[in-house]
């Protein structure tokens, strides 16, 4: 099988707003971007591990963590990982930057 | 991929797939039959459900997704009838054949249903699954009378939950103590003393031999030719190993199906495992053992290097009817045992350790079970109990320390989460925890059954040493980011003078520089009730329903609720509200309970739009804050209506719309005590009455079911008005973030609010502060709608194809 990166421009950095998150989808991909405090942007699969399931794009972001917001699982958006006691990872996609461009690498 | 097929889909069975699925994720091909119409639920909870601490969604283990996701293939409803195992294939009752090349039984276990005459009758069933858990909760809504046969565990835990649905109910035991496999005369003896204060009536000592009635049960005869009326038979003696397909298809049955050290039957390829299963003649019934088996079979069956199952030693802690009891080992003395007792009768504290040799060999515990741990460590590694003191004494502060100190780290504190002590320790250590609710929070330790707790205290205390503080320790902070409370961080807002989410955090010194979902609301909250019109709400801290003013539903579609004003309405709304359901394609339009129409399964990103061509304030039916006003029709109308119920329906809706409280309000108007509007139920409940308003409080209809309190009667709508106004903002200046006025009142008491609410300067002054507070509010759909920056922020949704 043959991959190829793709890199796709997604947002102007200068208009995100910090401790918000931004639903995208890029294909049939669902991605929920976020910018936190520090400055730096994530980007994962906008769909919370739980078996329910759910968005996480509207979730309560806090430092480098958002909390799903139907069943408030803390999840990282550095590596997708659910926090303790509940457990699973979201998928994460890299984020690259150019001048004020925000691109999501697939 | 080699086949593996499982008959049985209970949790011995399904945990033994968890673990091969771990050990060796693309090794089988797995099919699983399953007899009950269900995924794996935990089995131990359904006298919850009986007793209505849960329902069933709650307590299924594995999902369908979870069978879906790992590729499983699951029959349900469907039994194995027979097991070809020359030709390695199983044959289902509904004539589907699936080949194997491994397979394991895991056919569990039935209710022991006593061959009597009458056993067949209706109204008499076991206590073993949904079906039985079903049945007794519909007999109970229409007969009184209940006899459960036996009292061990499970019948008493089946008693409990028949009184709790409101039955009358005789406990039939044919030994003389109740459990007592489990415990010994004297803890036996307190313990129905305890069930009989409950309301359980006993029948000790008593043999049924025939059950009474023509089609359905009326009453039981016992072999002294004594009877006892029931409607309603539970039959809870005991279980009896499922081995029908084994024992027809050849393999070898003893009580349960025998099975080596490997969980093998006599049969290659063939293995048993839990209740179904017999291992050096045990058939174990407790889910710790049956776990432990899962795990030996998964190592043989994925060709691991399995360690022998030498069967277990249980220690069973259970809580029955809310006494904490402990036993394991040997129940009863012998010539060569000694006894070490401690017997309080007052408290209904009754502990014994058997001794022999200097060892441990059996232990009871009633109604303080917090040595279990420790004794039963003592009792299962053989530790000499010379010079050793047995029980913690109340002032051995130290000695209780110490206890800890010499606990290893991979003991199990809280066995209903698996929790370790060297995992309490560990968050405790680098997440910086000093109270016990924190520390439940990290770890889940306590969140269950909570007996655990004093002892997570415990190491809270020894793992702080002297930073430890046991006031701190023990109150109920807001959070894990925290240790304040909820009435310090009021005191320190108003004495710092604090104005944002973020200087509260950062000045009180959060742990959590961002906070989390649990305390950034409700700072968020305490600031606006506080600064009142001038503190600049912080969106971005509130959670996804009141941020995006649209509730969230399953599938991230939202609901759009307008507002009607006392459910009052006009054609043309109706016909504006129709075009736009028309036009977005709503999946459904629904009328709410709160009397009002709701828009469901809209996208994100058409609310704005939707909004604008309603035009038609938001409904709030997602907010902390007033919800609707129900009202009846009333005097304009209605023959009976003493009181104009619409008219002071929607002044109050119009009032106190969008004011933030601390948890919902739900308001109704009836214009008699009829009550229509079902005021009698709501937060806050007006029932007109000739020349007046009765004013009724902390009614709900929902999780807390509970009546209104009449606060006062007054005589005109302004003083409605006015008294409402007060109320509301008592309610709002001294709550809980979360708290319901249901359990507000409860807590600071009725006759408190009164009081309060009896002085007219202080009502003056409440509805000042409500009154500055209404003015900063706006219309949310509408600012929305005005504000490209928050449609952006909030609402887009931003499509990108890529490469065409």
């Amino acid at each position: 099988m043959i991959t190829t990166l793709t890199r796709i421009p997604v947002a102007n950095y200068s208009n995100l707003k910090a401790r918000a998150g931004y639903s995208l989808k890029i294909n049939q991909t669902e991605i929920a971007l976020f910018k936190v405090t520090n400055g730096k942007v994530y980007a994962l699969e906008n769909h919370s591990p739980h078996p329910k399931g759910g968005v996480l794009s509207e979730g309560l972001v806090s430092g480098e963590y958002v909390y799903c917001p139907v069943y408030d699982w803390k999840i990282s958006l550095v590596d997708g990982r659910v926090q303790g006691p509940d457990e699973g990872q979201v998928r994460t996609f890299k984020v690259e930057r150019e001048e004020d461009i925000v691109f999501i690498v697939l | 991929m080699r086949k593996l097929v499982m008959i049985g889909n209970g949790m011995a069975g399904v945990r033994t797939i968890e673990e091969i699925l771990k050990q060796s994720p693309e090794q089988f091909e797995i099919t699983i039959f399953g007899q009950e119409p269900y995924p794996n639920y935990n089995r131990i909870k359904l006298s919850n459900i009986l007793q209505g601490d849960t329902n069933f969604d709650e307590i299924i283990i594995n999902p369908l997704d979870w069978y879906k996701e790992n590729n499983i293939q699951l029959f349900t409803g469907e039994t194995v009838a027979n097991i070809d195992v020359e030709a390695k294939r199983v044959i289902s009752n509904q004539g589907r054949e699936v080949d194997y090349d491994e397979l394991i039984i895991a056919t569990g276990s039935n209710s022991f249903i006593l061959p009597i005459p009458g056993a067949d009758k209706k109204g008499v069933t076991g206590f073993r699954d949904i079906q039985d858990c079903e049945m007794i909760i519909k007999s109970a809504e229409q007969y009184k009378k209940a006899v459960v046969i036996g009292g061990g565990l499970l019948g008493l835990e089946a008693a409990r939950g028949l009184l709790n649905l409101g039955m009358k109910v005789d406990v039939v035991h044919l030994m003389p103590h109740l459990m007592e496999r489990q415990l010994d005369p004297i803890a036996s003896s307190l313990l129905r003393a305890e069930l009989e204060s409950q309301g359980m009536n006993f029948l000790m000592e008593k043999e049924t031999v025939e059950i009474l009635g023509d089609e359905r049960v009326t009453g039981l005869r016992f072999k002294d030719g004594s009877e006892v009326e029931a409607d309603l038979v539970v039959m809870a003696i005991g279980i009896k190993s499922n081995t029908a397909v084994a024992k027809n298809s050849g393999i070898y049955v003893n009580r349960g199906i025998v099975v080596n050290d490997f969980m093998e039957t006599s049969v290659p390829n063939v293995y048993a495992v839990g209740e179904c299963a017999e291992h050096r003649e045990i058939v174990y019934g407790l889910v710790a053992p049956l776990y432990e088996q899962g795990k030996v079979l998964a190592e043989r069956i994925c060709g691991g290097e399995a360690k022998p199952y030498a069967g277990s030693v249980t220690g069973t802690q259970l809580k029955v009817a809310g006494v904490d009891l402990f036993s394991a080992g040997e129940i009863f003395e012998d010539g060569s045992t000694k006894s070490i007792m401690i017997y309080n009768e007052y408290e209904g504290i009754y502990k014994r350790v058997l001794t022999r040799n200097n060892l441990i060999v059996g232990i009871v515990l009633y109604g303080d079970t917090k040595d279990s741990t420790k004794l039963f460590r003592m009792l299962t590694k053989k530790e000499d109990i010379s010079g050793v003191s047995i029980f913690q004494t109340e002032c051995s502060g130290s000695g209780a320390s110490d206890d800890i100190a010499s606990m290893p780290n991979d003991e199990l504190v809280c066995g209903c989460n698996g929790v370790t002590k060297g995992a309490i320790v560990e968050a405790i250590q680098t997440q910086g925890l000093t109270t016990l609710d924190q520390v439940s929070h990290c770890t889940n330790a306590g969140r269950s059954c909570g007996r655990c707790k004093p002892m997570v205290s415990s190491i809270l205390a020894h793992t702080l040493g002297d930073q430890f503080d046991s006031a701190a320790a023990q109150k109920t902070s807001i959070c894990s980011c925290t240790t304040i409370s909820r009435e310090e961080l009021v005191a320190e807002i108003k004495a710092k003078g604090l104005t944002s989410v973020k200087e509260v955090m950062n000045v009180l010194e959060w742990n959590n520089e961002e906070g989390c979902t649990k305390c950034r609301p409700a700072i968020n909250y305490y600031l606006g009730m506080i600064h009142m019109d001038e503190y600049k709400d912080d969106r971005d801290s509130r959670l996804v329903n009141e941020k995006m003013h649209a509730n969230i539903q399953k599938d991230g579609t939202y609901s759009v609720v307008p507002r009607m004003y006392g459910g009052v309405t006009t054609a043309a709304d109706l016909k504006k509200i129709a075009e736009v359901a028309e036009k977005y394609n709503v999946p459904l339009v629904k009328l709410t309970g709160g009397q009002r129409i709701g828009l469901f399964g809209v996208k994100k990103e058409d609310l704005p739009a939707m909004w604008e061509e309603l035009d038609m304030p938001s409904g709030y039916a997602y907010g902390k804050t007033l919800r609707t006003v129900k009202t009846c029709v009333g005097a304009q109308f209605c023959r009976y209506g003493t009181q104009d119920s619409m008219a002071l329906g929607i002044e109050l809706e119009k009032k106190f719309e969008r004011l933030d409280t601390p948890h919902k309000v739900k308001m109704g108007v009836s214009a008699c005590p009829r009550n229509c509007s079902e005021a009698g139920i709501k937060d806050i409940g007006f029932v007109g009455i000739d020349g007046g308003w009765e004013i009724y409080v902390a009614g709900n209809g929902g999780v807390d079911l509970r009546p209104g309190d009449l606060l006062c009667t007054v005589k005109t709508q302004a003083e409605v008005m006015k008294m409402t106004g007060a109320y509301l903002q008592y309610y709002r200046e001294t709550a809980n973030y979360l708290e319901r006025t249901s359990k507000w009142v409860e807590r600071v008491g009725l006759d408190h609010v009164k009081e309060v609410l009896a002085d007219e300067e202080t009502r003056k002054a409440l509805n000042e502060r409500m009154n500055q507070t209404l003015k900063k509010y706006i219309e949310p759909w509408n600012e929305a709608i005005q504000n490209e920056e928050i449609q952006d922020k909030y609402y887009a949704q931003h499509t990108i194809k890529v490469g065409e």
